[in-house]
């Protein structure tokens, strides 16, 4: 029995840690690739133990300089904004709809939830930012559209409140003469900031992961994210993958960012979530297992 | 009477105003970003010409439609849709669940926390920098398969950029990669909440451990499989744009196996500028995609009333 039980150990962590391997491996291919140096690169290809290391790429994306710096600066600022800006609209929607004395509650609650069912598609929506509210080529088409209120997370947050604030401490509040702004900043938000947390992060990560945005309202080089940035290095990449280049592509090869930069750019886009990630772990496990099964 | 009770509720409602105030913005902004383009499908039964504006451009009728379904492509981009879907269901769900039992059978928390934290890692990087790691491993020149694998086994390199064949298992591979870990952690938040109650039961009945996972785990999960199935179905006409589009780098010769709803409506309208069928697309995806939800949701009804989306 005590035998079983030691290999079935034995077994399930083989198991996991083959699983963890899977996960990991792109990711240490991607960075030792980076640090690989460029002719070897083009010599042996990505490899996993590269015969001649090198911080080059790196050295040169940091004289490259400027678009860099400025790309990571707008994501910096736009998720920062769109961050703030999004909890505050989740927050201000969420609270009323949970309060059980509210008129028509339900009636707002469906107009939110009905947003979750249906969508007029990327059509109507790309003519509407673009022809008649202007949003093409702004800061503002980074942080809007789409991504600045999720009827999932204002539910998400609704539920949270309704379960976790008392009636009584609202009532309680509203009798010593609160206004109902002072309730929800004074007392119902330091008594919610776990699920603030949580939000927050899956909301600063969906911002700072986006590229849609970007890719659909960004034309302007200045105003690229670092998401964009990889994008748009991906096209000229993808020119040559497809064959599009012809006798051409020797000279794109030459023009391009080359090979062991894009990985070092690549690197640079996903270090800082994963840097991040392990100290919230908790937080993106419980906004992931709250949010999946019932808003 | 009646006068008394009108006259004490309108201070009442006086009352309301601050909490009406605190949902303005979000109407406001969720009528922008939302009402309005729905009200905009009606772009499909137009013949759009914007000097005129949306509005008083002719009407189409159906010929937008009728023109998609006469295509070709209207056939791939719904058949692979929705094989492609049908498959990570399938798939997502047998290797989820089977990783989450697993997991959940380490005993040492140490371990378990590494891995826990580690397969998730995927799903928290965009889909852009998931191209470049796809990228480094199937680029011709340069990738890890064709130089490190293939090439030393004495096999000549394969132009997986170009070979349409090789795409639903990498499809499929990738995705599974990135979403195991989401899907896992569902399932093992489920499994760690069973009663630990039975299990010892079932060892003093003798029960050894796949007896265990067979009659007690996989029952116990049987809510949580049957409401995740069914939110995907009712997301079945939808596809990821960013695993079909970016991580197959937008390549011409593979779309015959990587092109779906979601990326013919942007190349319809982005690269192509035909309004017309990408907004007949679009809608065909919005209206299948509403009714589906909405059964989807009937049948979770049936099963499990808590887990309804309404």
């Amino acid at each position: 029995m005590v035998g079983e039980k030691k290999t079935f150990q034995v077994v399930a962590n083989i198991i996991m840690f083959l699983l963890l391997i899977i996960c990991l491996f792109p990711f240490i291919l991607l960075v030792t690739s980076s640090l690989t140096e460029e002719s070897t690169l083009i010599r042996d290809g990505y490899a996993l133990i590269p015969k001649k290391w090198s911080l080059g790429s790196y050295t040169y994306m940091l004289g490259q300089g400027d678009k860099i710096v400025r790309a990571y600066g707008i994501t910096i600022l736009v998720t920062f904004v769109g961050t703030v800006a999004s909890m505050l609209l989740t927050i201000l929607m969420a609270y009323p709809l949970s309060r059980k004395d509210l008129p028509f509650r339900n009636a707002f609650a469906f107009y939110v939830f009905f947003t979750m069912l249906f969508n007029g598609g990327l059509v109507p929506t790309y003519i509407m930012w673009t022809r008649y509210l202007g949003i093409k080529n702004t800061i503002w088409a980074l942080i809007i559209p789409s991504l600045l209120l999720n009827a999932f997370y204002i539910i998400m947050m609704r539920t949270y409140f309704s379960m976790n604030i008392p009636d009584a401490v609202i009532e309680a509040a509203r009798i010593d003469g609160a206004g109902e702004f002072r309730i929800l900043f004074g007392i119902v938000l330091p008594m919610s900031l776990p699920m603030i947390a949580t939000l927050g992060l899956l909301v600063g990560l969906g911002y700072w992961n986006d590229w849609k945005n970007g890719l659909y309202y960004i034309t302007e080089t200045e105003l690229f994210s670092v998401q964009n940035m990889l994008n748009n290095m991906l096209q000229d990449v993808r020119f040559l993958a497809s064959g599009g280049a012809g006798g051409n592509a020797s000279e794109i090869a030459a023009n391009m960012p080359s090979v062991g930069i894009k990985m070092a750019i690549a690197v640079v886009g996903a270090l800082p979530v994963m840097v991040i990630y392990p100290f919230f772990q908790q937080y993106f496990v419980k906004g992931i297992t709250i949010g999946a099964v019932k808003g | 009477m009646a006068k008394r009770n009108s006259l004490s509720k309108k201070p009442q409602y006086k009352r309301f105003i601050p909490l009406y105030l605190m949902l303005l913005p979000g109407v406001i902004y969720l009528f922008i970003n939302n009402y309005i383009p729905m009200a905009g499908i009606i772009i499909a039964f137009k013949h759009v010409n914007f000097n005129k504006g949306i509005f008083a451009s002719p009407w189409a009728g159906f010929s937008n439609f009728e023109y998609l379904f006469k295509t070709q492509e209207a056939w791939v981009i719904t058949r692979n849709t929705l094989l492609y879907n049908v498959a990570f269901i399938v798939l997502g769900t047998i290797l989820s669940i089977a990783v989450a039992i697993v997991l959940s059978e380490i005993t040492s928390t140490f371990w378990k926390k590494t891995y826990q934290t580690i397969i998730l890692l995927p799903y928290l990087i965009s889909m852009v920098v998931v191209s470049y790691l796809v990228f480094a491993f199937l680029s011709t020149d340069s990738g890890f398969i064709n130089h490190s694998i293939l090439q030393p086994l004495g096999f000549s390199g394969i132009s997986w950029y170009t070979e349409s064949k090789y795409w639903p298992a990498i499809l499929i591979i990738v995705y599974i990669w990135k979403t195991l870990g989401y899907n896992c952690i569902i399932y093992y938040a489920t499994i760690v909440g069973i009663d630990g109650g039975y299990y010892e039961a079932a060892i003093i009945d003798g029960a050894n451990r796949w007896q265990q996972v067979i009659h007690i785990t996989l029952p116990s999960l049987k809510p949580t499989i049957i409401t995740l199935t069914l939110l995907s179905i009712g997301k079945i006409f939808y596809s990821d744009f960013g695993l079909f589009y970016q991580v197959p780098m937008d390549s011409g010769p593979l779309y015959d196996a990587t092109n779906t709803i979601d990326t013919y409506v942007y190349r319809g309208l982005i690269k192509l500028n035909d309004v017309g069928m990408s907004s007949a697309a679009g809608v065909y995806q919005s209206l299948v995609g509403f009714i589906l939800v909405f059964i989807a949701n009937k049948i979770i009804t049936k099963f499990s009333a808590e887990n309804a989306l309404f």
